[in-house]
């Protein structure tokens, strides 16, 4: 598999690459608890760059802080150029943004087809029906199920899937292999490989580095709701030891 | 006579009807505020008087501008419609993001302005509004007198509820609702105008209470405390049949109509409790309501 991976890598985006996202000095508040100190990172079009950290570093919340989920947010986030931060959270999509939430967000009251099917389409380009029925094939025998009713891997690609079929290039995905089997771990690797080759950008918070290591091109680490580190592909074996213990795995 | 438990048939048949046109009613204002209680998890309290509106509209359209049944049961869901949407959009989104309850207290206050308004204006004695020509009359059907106007209440109530069900579980803009009811923020960031969906859900909820107003204009006194009393009886049936479930309200709502028209029958004393005793049972040994998913 990890050859797979480091050929996956080839296919890297070029550093010269024009930005996809920016964010400088983000602050993010839920009611009066202030979880967001100052993030500052970005990532170039086509690019796969991951946030590390702990739980409670801030991760999520700075996911949540670009869709603008959160109640309260200062600073500046650029999408495609854009600045975003007075954007209200349904036009964010429309830049090509397309989020996978941690708790996945699969709606139990809509099958499996409907709910791939929900999210409006944002540009052109999309994966069409049959593409990503192909991509997760077990998607499609399962179609007319209750959301809810798939196994927790299969609830995973399909929230993956459905932000697929919209034309979003810039994906924000949020523990995707959280609580998963191995195997399925796997073939979300070999998705994310798929998308790179796509062009798609990628944002990845992930607690399980083994997963993320070889798929990303650069690597932020958080604590207490800030960047404190970057770490490039090329940097990261002489740095393993040192994201080891700020990451306590 | 033919009779069944000593009951003369014609006697049963006609108050089965009666209730099942009752139960038409609770279907149609239950699924409004079972519709708008999913997206918006207000209660809205001022159901009873938008269906009052509704019933009023089409009486003062009949008297002042001429507006003929036909045209008013198109014109004043509309019109109803409307207000609620500026209701929505003006007062309940500003309070939105806190606790719901204020939602209720907000739509309460409403119903209270616009009865006492209409009371003033009008008093509180009722008025009638005519059957429509076309509608007049009846069929014999044998073994009962059937009111053409109160078969065609049926009818007309029955297709909306079927057709408003079919919108909500088989269509992209339904299976938006329904996405919007389990979690608004998350439709929100695909890119859906949830406030949007809000302000028009919150309308056609209302739009449904003032075509129930109108269809029921010529059957019932209009007064402008019609819509209280049964507003009450509605919100039983939506307990009954579980909050938020469109299905659950339309048939409950045409099952607790049927119930209290057999009670009538049997024991006349009980027939406006019925429904309560129901919704006690049905609290105690099904907490979610008859088809509430369990939570």
């Amino acid at each position: 598999m990890t050859t797979t991976l480091e050929r996956s890598r080839a296919a890297s985006a070029p550093k010269d690459a024009p930005e996809q996202l920016r964010v400088t000095d983000l602050h993010a508040f839920y009611g009066e608890s202030h979880i967001l100190h100052g993030v500052d990172f970005e990532v170039r079009k086509g690019e796969l760059v991951t946030l590390l950290g702990r739980n409670g570093a801030g991760r999520t919340t700075t996911l949540r802080a670009i869709m603008n989920m959160v109640d309260r947010r200062s600073g500046s986030i650029v999408i495609d150029g854009r600045e975003t931060l007075n954007t209200p959270p349904h036009h964010i999509a429309r830049l090509g943004v397309g989020y996978c939430p941690e708790e996945r967000g699969i709606f139990a009251s809509l099958n499996v087809e409907e709910n791939l099917l929900l999210p409006p389409t944002v540009r052109s380009g999309g994966m069409s029906l049959d593409d990503i029925y192909a991509m997760f094939p077990n998607l499609y025998e399962r179609r007319h199920s209750p959301g809810t009713r798939l196994s927790g891997g299969e609830q995973q690609m399909l929230a993956m899937a459905r932000i697929l079929r919209t034309g979003a290039d810039l994906l924000l995905l949020d523990e995707i292999t959280e609580g998963l089997a191995p195997v399925i771990v796997q073939t979300l690797g070999e998705v994310l490989i798929k998308l790179k080759t796509r062009g798609m950008t990628v944002v990845l918070v992930e607690q399980n580095f083994r997963f993320a290591a070889p798929l990303a091109d650069r690597h932020y680490v958080m604590e207490h709701g800030r960047i404190i580190e970057e770490i490039s592909a090329a940097e990261l074996p002489g740095r393993r030891e040192r994201l080891h213990a700020v990451l306590g795995v | 006579m033919t009779t069944i438990f000593g009951i003369p048939l014609m006697v049963l048949f006609g108050q089965l009807l009666l209730g099942l046109i009752n139960g038409a009613f609770y279907a149609l204002l239950s699924l409004g505020l079972a519709v708008i209680f999913g997206l918006l998890k207000v209660i809205n309290f001022a159901h009873g008087a938008q269906y009052m509106l509704g019933a009023f509209a089409a009486l003062l359209g009949l008297e002042y501008l001429e507006l003929d049944y036909w045209l008013a049961l198109l014109i004043v869901p509309l019109v109803v419609g409307a207000l609620g949407i500026l209701i929505e959009r003006f007062l309940l989104r500003r309070i939105q993001h806190i606790d719901h309850l204020y939602g209720l207290l907000l739509t309460f206050g409403l119903a209270l302005i616009f009865e006492g308004t209409l009371v003033n204006l009008f008093g509180v004695s009722g008025s009638s509004y005519p059957v429509p020509e076309v509608l007049a009359g009846g069929f014999n059907l044998g073994f009962m007198f059937l009111p053409t106007y109160r078969a065609w209440v049926l009818v007309a109530a029955l297709v909306v509820c079927l057709f408003t069900w079919f919108m909500i579980e088989s269509t992209r803009l339904g299976a938006y609702l329904r996405a919007g009811t389990e979690n608004p923020k998350l439709m929100q960031a695909f890119g859906v105008n949830v406030p949007l969906l809000v302000t028009l859900t919150y309308g056609f909820g209302v739009a449904l209470a003032a075509f129930a107003g109108v269809l029921a204009a010529p059957i019932y006194p209009v007064s402008p405390t019609m819509g209280s009393s049964l507003l009450i009886v509605v919100f039983a049936v939506v307990v009954i049949g579980g909050m938020g479930s469109i299905l659950g309200a339309i048939l409950t709502g045409l099952a607790m109509g049927l119930i209290e028209g057999l009670t009538k029958v049997f024991y006349p004393e009980a027939a406006n409790t019925v429904i309560f005793l129901v919704m006690i049972v049905v609290l105690l040994l099904r907490p979610t309501g008859l088809f509430g998913k369990e939570a």
